[in-house]
């Protein structure tokens, strides 16, 4: 006799069509995560009604929590699918575990939201180092190791999107730019090299969807997998967009 | 030059190198990738990039001994000048990454820290933090960013790749691909086509690499034409966590900074492993590898590994092969460096490794093998003649290859800490071929081609869309990829014989005729991944045949490549004399297999199934020599071979004599 557990799915054929729920009987395996939960799923699409359905389409890639692919909303907190251990839900939620799509992108199917907006953002924020070029010019500038580890936590965002998703702010009504990207201008700010760019970061900070619309709810943070100081670079934007202004002020 | 366009195929940190390179020279780039190219598989690569550096210069290191490593570890099988070139570019990329803003670690001075990986004897890999892959492409990622955001760069992302366009002149002419989403079919005409598509792991079910590495991109250029070289060469990790859905990578960087690895002397002990004394710890790597200890290549680790559990039933767990690889006993600012790979354990397995041994075992991990292209050697320098529109070029026109997806740099095994190398080295290096190329197109524009020719292309992928949605069967895509994976990798991986094989062939044939069978649950025409799935499911097969009949054929022991029928016996003989004769035997054995099998395997597609050729290696710069890693006897066979060789050239041996240095004997 195999254990089994229930889990409820919000699907949704297309971008056009309404939502609804279909529950699964899944047979438990030791260690079983909620990737794996899908490909079985995929394997036998019968939902607890016995009714034949499709397999539930969802964002996967590396299955170890570094790409960020297979964010979503299950049992009401939003995190990474492959990441997400059966064991650990059913703690949560004995019942069944529930998994949705996230709310603050649009829906392609089922739990497939497209992102893309994301990426934009960090192109607003100039998220790069601006170089001369490829060609060999040597070593990068040298580094004290605290500035390394001050870089490298903001360096390993995934761009997931967890953090909007938890932010009451960011909506496609507010233009809110949201926390990945804020941490993204921090991140370049902080680099020798980069910080050739800073007012240009400072200054999309500073105008509409930048850091005025951030309430301080403090979501992301407590959200982020990879618990990047989202708030900590958050308050820095705050104080360096401020004395970014004053020098505008004092026309430096 | 003014329309010309090139189409990157796959966003890891191969195809962003090239594009990236491309841009900058004015190039426009359509990058084709299957998923968001931040999300690529080029994420996974936790522990570093290996260059000669300013520190193990100052302890006799040099780029020579990079390759010399290189193609030692590889055992001989790639073809040296591309291999020389890389390594004498590693300090390059690594200095451009660093300006990219890639955060690698840094000592208390503010240089670049340097940690050891296997197969060498010097500190000559930088890395940032446990997370190395994830922060190179981040940069890469970033550049592409800046190009696209300038207009010379269009990403086209949720699309895959579904072949090259070749026109009646065997030129490649752009590609096919599909959006992902809305399922449309399109060609994207180009003036040359660069396939970054990485390596093939889903082959084998499960294994360290990402769902969307199924090879399907390669196995269809394959289709159309371009060979695929050394398809048998697999590299099996040896320490991968064993999970539900994929084996996790736990980075060889665990025991590069000083991780040991071990089973308890008494089968199945069941104390807590953290209370067995060391006496009672079988250190069999350190036992049996003096030398290299814990960091010896990855095909040697693996072979262990599996032969303490499999052989001598000294598995940790009675149900499940494992072994532990300890890092409990390390102090805690290696933990910090190792903070990235540690958390992945302690997330997916839910035991904190700073604190009880982990439990790992062999998973497949990287395709040596890959589409087959060529190189031009320089012969001045040995290396490559840059910009040459031979580099990385393929038997098809006009079709590149680079990263993963390609075959050329790693032979037989690849040592850790080569790919990032080779991947952003290929992509870095193509460019100047490809501009080369277009400035010398000898047929015309892919621009000024016959729009029936493109429009034909797509229409012949919808039409086996159309049908492959359409098919009736009893046959379950997910169950059968994943009867599949546990076919080829009890038969095709750490050990291989030609019994298995041939049965693996057969079950490959009839895997085959089940996927004429096979029925789809989901028939729409939006974000199919069903479908999607399904379609990789025949390249996966495709490709496991010439996988399996490339092993089946090569009929010796090379690199990963592990047949012990037709190994040869090692020396252990207590008179001198007669050790000596038997190390005679066994190097003019070694030579022997050498003159049969130092040699490229090449698939090409028939219908029938694929046709194989052999081709010399190029070993002009380094003549091959026995690989003794810590084989019985290997001072011996080194003496041995010296004066063989030195009988046969009248010079002195260099490459030889280090041979023996570098045997752990």
């Amino acid at each position: 006799m195999s254990k089994s557990f229930k889990v409820r799915i919000l699907r949704q054929a297309d971008p056009n069509s309404g939502s609804h729920w279909e529950t699964f009987n899944v047979d438990y395996e030791d260690g079983m995560n909620m990737t794996t939960v899908f490909q079985r799923i995929a394997a036998d699409p019968v939902t607890t009604e016995k009714q034949p359905t499709v397999p539930v389409a969802f964002d996967s890639c590396c299955l170890e929590e570094v790409c960020g692919a297979c964010t979503m909303v299950i049992n009401g907190r939003v995190r990474q699918a492959c990441s997400a251990l059966v064991d650990a839900l059913l703690e949560e939620s004995p019942d069944a575990i529930e998994v949705r799509p996230m709310t603050k992108f649009p829906v392609v199917r089922d739990l497939v939201v497209d992102r893309h907006a994301m990426f934009e953002s960090l192109k607003c924020v100039k998220a790069w180092v601006h170089v001369d070029g490829y060609y060999d010019l040597g070593a990068g500038p040298r580094l004290a190791p605290q500035v390394q580890e001050e870089a490298y936590p903001l360096s390993r965002c995934m761009t997931c999107g967890c953090c909007v998703e938890a932010c009451p702010q960011f909506s496609d009504k507010t233009g809110f730019i949201g926390p990945a990207a804020i941490s993204q201008a921090i991140l370049f700010n902080l680099h020798p090299t980069g910080r050739v760019e800073r007012d240009d970061r400072l200054g999309v900070l500073t105008g509409p969807g930048g850091i005025a619309d951030c309430g301080n709810s403090q979501n992301c943070v407590k959200v982020c997998p990879k618990e990047i100081p989202l708030t900590d670079s958050i308050a820095k934007a705050g104080r360096d967009t401020t004395l970014y202004k004053l020098r505008q002020w004092f026309g430096r | 030059m003014a329309n010309q366009q090139v189409v990157v195929v796959g966003g890891g940190l191969a195809g962003l190198a090239a594009s990236m390179k491309l841009a900058e020279a004015g190039i426009h780039v359509a990058l084709i990738s299957m998923v968001p190219v931040k999300r690529s598989h080029s994420v996974c690569a936790q522990g570093g990039i290996n260059s000669v550096n300013d520190y193990t210069r100052q302890q006799g290191d040099n780029e020579w001994k990079h390759f010399d490593d290189t193609v030692y570890g590889g055992d001989f099988l790639q073809h040296q000048p591309p291999v020389k070139e890389m390594c004498d570019w590693a300090p390059r990329v690594v200095d451009l990454l660093d300006r990219l803003g890639v955060p690698f670690n840094r000592t208390a001075e503010g240089f670049r820290d340097q940690r050891r990986f296997g197969g060498t004897l010097y500190k000559r890999t930088a890395f940032a933090g446990a997370t190395t892959g994830q922060q190179m492409i981040y940069a890469l990622d970033e550049q592409v960013r800046r190009w696209e955001a300038e207009g010379l760069v269009d990403k086209y992302e949720y699309w895959e790749f579904l072949g090259p366009i070749i026109d009646d002149r065997g030129d490649c002419r752009g590609v096919v691909a599909q959006d992902m989403f809305s399922m449309e079919i399109r060609s994207f005409p180009s003036d040359a086509v660069v396939l970054a598509t990485g390596g093939n792991g889903l082959i084998f079910g499960r294994s360290t690499m990402s769902m969307i590495c199924t090879g399907g991109a390669a196995a269809r250029a394959y289709m159309a034409g371009v060979d695929y070289a050394n398809g048998e060469f697999v590299q099996v990790h040896p320490t991968a966590i064993p999970g539900t859905d994929k084996l996790r990578l736990m980075s060889e960087s665990a025991r590069g900074e000083g991780g040991r690895v071990w089973v308890p002397r008494r089968p199945q002990d069941d104390r807590d492993p953290t209370s067995i004394p060391p006496g009672e710890r079988y250190y069999f790597l350190e036992e049996r590898y003096p030398a290299y200890g814990n960091l010896v290549p990855r095909d040697i680790a693996t072979r262990e590994i599996f032969d303490v559990c499999v052989t001598q039933g000294l598995s940790v767990e009675s149900g499940r092969m494992c072994v532990y690889l300890d890092v409990s006993e390390l102090p805690a600012d290696t933990h910090k460096k190792l903070d990235g790979i540690l958390e992945i354990y302690e997330k997916f397995q839910g035991a904190d490794p700073r604190v009880v041994p982990m439990k790992i075992f062999p998973g497949v991990h990287y395709s040596m093998g890959g589409l087959w292209i060529d190189f031009e050697k320089n012969e001045t320098t040995g290396g490559l003649v840059l910009g040459s529109t031979r580099n990385q070029h393929s038997n098809v026109p006009g079709l590149f290859v680079i990263g993963e997806a390609d075959y050329q740099f790693h032979g037989g095994n690849r040592l850790g800490a080569n790919s990032l190398l080779s991947c952003i080295f290929s992509g870095l290096i193509v460019a100047p071929s490809i501009e080369n190329r277009l400035n010398s197109l000898a047929n015309g524009a892919a621009a000024d081609q016959a729009a029936s020719m493109f429009e034909g292309a797509a229409t012949i992928h919808q039409e086996q869309m159309d049908s492959l949605i359409k098919n009736q069967g009893d046959e379950n895509p997910y169950t059968l990829q994943l009867e599949l994976g546990d076919w080829m990798t009890r038969q095709c991986t750490v050990v291989r014989n030609n019994k298995d094989l041939a049965a693996l062939l057969e079950k490959i044939e009839e895997f085959k005729s089940r996927f004429d069978r096979i029925s789809l649950s989901d028939r729409s025409n939006w974000t199919n991944q069903n479908f999607s799935f399904a379609r990789a499911l025949g390249d996966m097969i495709l490709m496991a045949r010439v996988m399996a009949e490339g092993a089946l054929k090569r009929d010796e022991c090379r690199g990963a490549h592990f047949k012990p029928e037709f190994g040869i016996p090692a020396p252990d003989a207590q008179d001198p004399a007669e050790l000596r004769r038997q190390a005679q035997a066994w190097c003019q054995a070694f030579k022997k297999k050498n003159e049969q099998w130092l040699k490229t395997t090449r698939a090409r597609y028939t219908p029938q199934g694929p046709e194989f050729s052999y081709e010399e290696v190029d070993t002009s710069l380094i003549p091959p020599r026995p690989r003794t890693y810590g084989l019985t006897g290997a001072e011996i066979i080194g003496e041995v071979w010296a004066e063989m060789s030195r009988d046969a050239s009248n010079e002195p041996p260099k490459a030889v004599a280090s041979a023996a240095g570098g045997s752990s004997a």
